[in-house]
């Protein structure tokens, strides 16, 4: 019986950290109406929600913005598909590439490619994928960790034949987020980084700025969380520890003071 | 136990689905200026070719703009102006054929019967003065705080410079307001591309080479509604100083510049203790640059103590070069700078670029740059996590308790033996 009741917490135990940790999950598969607009520069990006799909016409040499939000914890991945223009009116190999760069404007990591492929003269279609890495709650001012907020995609030629330009491509991107367990635990950046987007005014010199409300760039939600993220799984490893703790004790105070029990009971 | 497991997996699955982070859209807001855009149409003789779907140029334009007319937004105000309708080429003077741009439907609320009349009666003519036809757009279009936007089609390249219209692009964009030509070739010519991505590139517009109708009505299409979405996203003007001292003061927002190679353009901006300064930059290439670049920005006290920077660099082909900065002013009443107005420590931003150009490439009005400049509440460092996690927290606390069981056990069966000795 004791023995069961012991071997019932440890099971019990071991569910625990499985569960705490936030499984890889992705977006919500309700379909979502094509986006088929791409801004032209970091202010007029069009906004993307991940697994929102974009599907948009353009020429070959345009530059191509996308913006999206990203919570702490979030790995963001893009997938572009380019269709080229047909072979008979290209002159030579094109080379592809997406950017990636957070609120401000600072260029971002893609911890898995390829960021950017040459297509030959004779294919059809090139495709580029990046993987960015885990954005974190917190971070130094004077590092680049990727933080919350707007993060901007640029998809652009990036070489060409001159005379390529302006022929028509179709882009289709695929910006999709998986959630994990935000670092460093505990800590929170108080504004997300998300840049003003509206016109700014010069001030007297010593005027202070008045701190009203600007618009802004897309800003994440603040992440519901679920049941075995509240308040964080570190909760769950500190009560299942004490209960084994507790278990054990009272497991190792009946084995020294009955010891006859235990070991006929095995006999 | 495998049900339980099942279930609670279940429960995470449905949570994190309800759990994803939907983004806030972006609120436009501010002016209540409508969107203008400016359609200028080359009626050049050369317009008579038939080689877009078997048909000619101009019928294929006439078309695609009925098109754009009927599908305007309600609130957008289109003006339309042709170049080249009046006088011959050849046959007439070229100090005549080069005056020749009319505006044949005013920037307004448009009276779609009256836009589609006009345009119908248009029929190829004359010469091709496209710097001309940019400026009076420029004109037509007039002052404000928006984004203009022209689309200019045309088949042929300029018969009327000097001037170059690509340098009256340049000019045009640099003066005054916001300014955006995008430009559609109805011709694979290598001279009027050249042209026509040389004005778009100066203007931060785009190039599009039209070989079908459809391309035609679907670009056009895209650029009015882009220009319907977009046109409220408008930097404001501001011109840097060589110094820190004289520099001009900026509020939170995005503001745009001019800078030449090698030039440092500084502002400044109030930091108020507990704020954190989020500034970035953007340089645009507007004309034909020398391989590789780069931008550096410098956040720099008042006293030219250097606080953080910002650089990337770049080869090749791009629109623009960017980098931002972030920096917290994170000590509350110490140290006032000395020439801090109201509390606040005054920052200074420093623009600079390691752009260079073929010899041939003019470097003035200098490049357009692009800085946007927010203040959000500083954070502060987090401190160490209050509770634990892992397998090896488990084995220690299990460790500690067996531990501390055994002892008291040992400890009361020590005691009940003494007891019973006496």
């Amino acid at each position: 019986m004791r023995v069961s009741l012991l071997l019932g917490s440890a099971a019990a135990l071991a569910v625990l950290p499985a569960a705490a940790v936030p499984a890889a999950a992705g977006t919500s598969p309700s379909p979502r109406p094509v986006i088929g607009t791409a801004g032209t520069s970091f202010l007029t990006a069009t906004t993307v929600e991940p697994g929102q799909p974009v599907r948009v016409p353009a020429s070959t040499g345009d530059y191509l913005y996308w913006s999206f939000a990203a919570a702490a914890g979030q790995t963001g991945r893009i997938a572009v598909t380019v269709a080229l223009p047909p072979a008979a009116s290209r002159h030579g190999a094109a080379t592809y590439a997406i950017d990636v760069f957070d609120g401000l404007r600072r260029r971002q990591a893609c911890t898995a490619g390829p960021q950017n492929a040459t297509a030959a003269a004779g294919t059809a279609s090139v495709r580029l994928q990046c993987t960015l890495r885990q954005v974190r709650a917190w971070a130094e001012p004077w590092s680049d960790d990727p933080l919350p907020g707007t993060y901007y995609l640029r998809l652009a030629a990036s070489g060409l034949p001159e005379q390529d330009l302006g022929l028509p491509i179709r882009a289709d991107v695929r910006i999709t987020a998986k959630n994990g367990t935000a670092q460093p635990a505990g800590a929170k950046l108080k504004a997300p980084l998300s840049p003003a987007v509206a016109p700014g005014a010069t001030l007297a010199p010593g005027a202070t700025p008045s701190s009203g409300p600007v618009n802004s760039a897309p800003k994440p939600a603040e992440r519901v969380k679920g049941w075995f993220s509240w308040p964080s799984s570190r909760w769950w490893w500190t009560i299942g520890g004490g209960v084994l703790a507790a278990v054990l004790a009272v497991g190792g105070y009946h084995l020294t003071r009955h010891p006859r029990r235990w070991f006929s009971a095995l006999r | 136990m495998i049900f339980k497991r099942s279930f609670a997996g279940g429960c995470l699955l449905v949570l994190l689905a309800l759990a994803g982070a939907v983004p806030v859209a972006a609120d436009d807001g501010g002016a209540a200026e409508p969107p203008k855009v400016e359609l200028v149409l080359d009626v050049s003789g050369s317009m008579r070719a038939r080689d877009i779907d078997g048909r000619s140029r101009m019928t294929v334009a006439q078309q695609s703009f009925d098109a754009v007319v009927d599908a305007l937004p309600a609130e957008t105000q289109l003006g339309i102006r042709v170049l080249g309708a009046r006088y011959r080429f050849p046959g007439s003077s070229k100090a005549l054929g080069c005056t020749d741009t009319q505006q044949i439907s005013p920037v307004g609320p448009v009276d779609k019967a009256r836009a589609k009349a006009a345009i119908a009666t248009l029929r190829p003519t004359g010469w091709t003065p496209i710097g001309l036809a940019l400026r009076a757009a420029t004109r037509d279009l007039g002052a404000g705080e928006t984004t203009r936007r022209i689309i200019l089609i045309t088949d042929g390249e300029d018969t009327c410079s000097p001037p170059d219209p690509c340098e009256v692009a340049r000019q045009l964009a640099s003066q005054g307001t916001h300014l955006i030509v995008d430009t559609l070739g109805l011709t694979l010519n290598d001279k009027v591309r050249q042209q026509l991505t040389c004005i778009a590139d100066a203007t931060g517009g785009t190039y599009t080479a039209v070989q079908h109708q459809n391309e035609l009505t679907g670009r056009l299409n895209q650029l009015v509604q882009r220009a319907g979405t977009t046109y409220k996203r408008t930097p404001v003007k501001v011109a840097g100083t060589a110094g820190c001292a004289d520099a001009p003061t900026l509020a939170p927002g995005v503001y745009t510049d001019r800078e030449r190679f090698s030039e440092h353009r500084w502002y400044r901006v109030t930091v108020a203790p507990g704020q954190e300064l989020r500034a970035s930059v953007s340089v645009s290439l507007d004309r034909t640059l020398n391989l590789d670049h780069g931008v550096l920005l410098r956040a720099v006290s008042g006293a030219g103590q250097e606080l953080v920077r910002g650089t990337d660099a770049g080869s090749g082909r791009t629109d623009v070069q960017s980098t931002g900065l972030r920096w917290s002013n994170q000590r509350p009443g110490a140290s006032p700078s000395p020439d801090g107005g109201s509390g606040g420590t005054q920052v200074c931003l420093v623009v600079s670029n390691s752009f260079s150009a073929p010899a041939s490439v003019r470097t003035a009005p200098g490049m357009p740059l692009e800085l946007t400049v927010d203040l959000a509440p500083s954070s502060d460092a987090p401190g160490g996590p209050d509770l634990g996690r892992g397998w090896l927290l488990l084995l220690v606390l299990a460790g500690t308790g067996l531990v501390a069981g055994l002892v008291t056990g040992w400890l009361a069966r020590w005691r009940v033996a003494i007891w019973k000795e006496n």
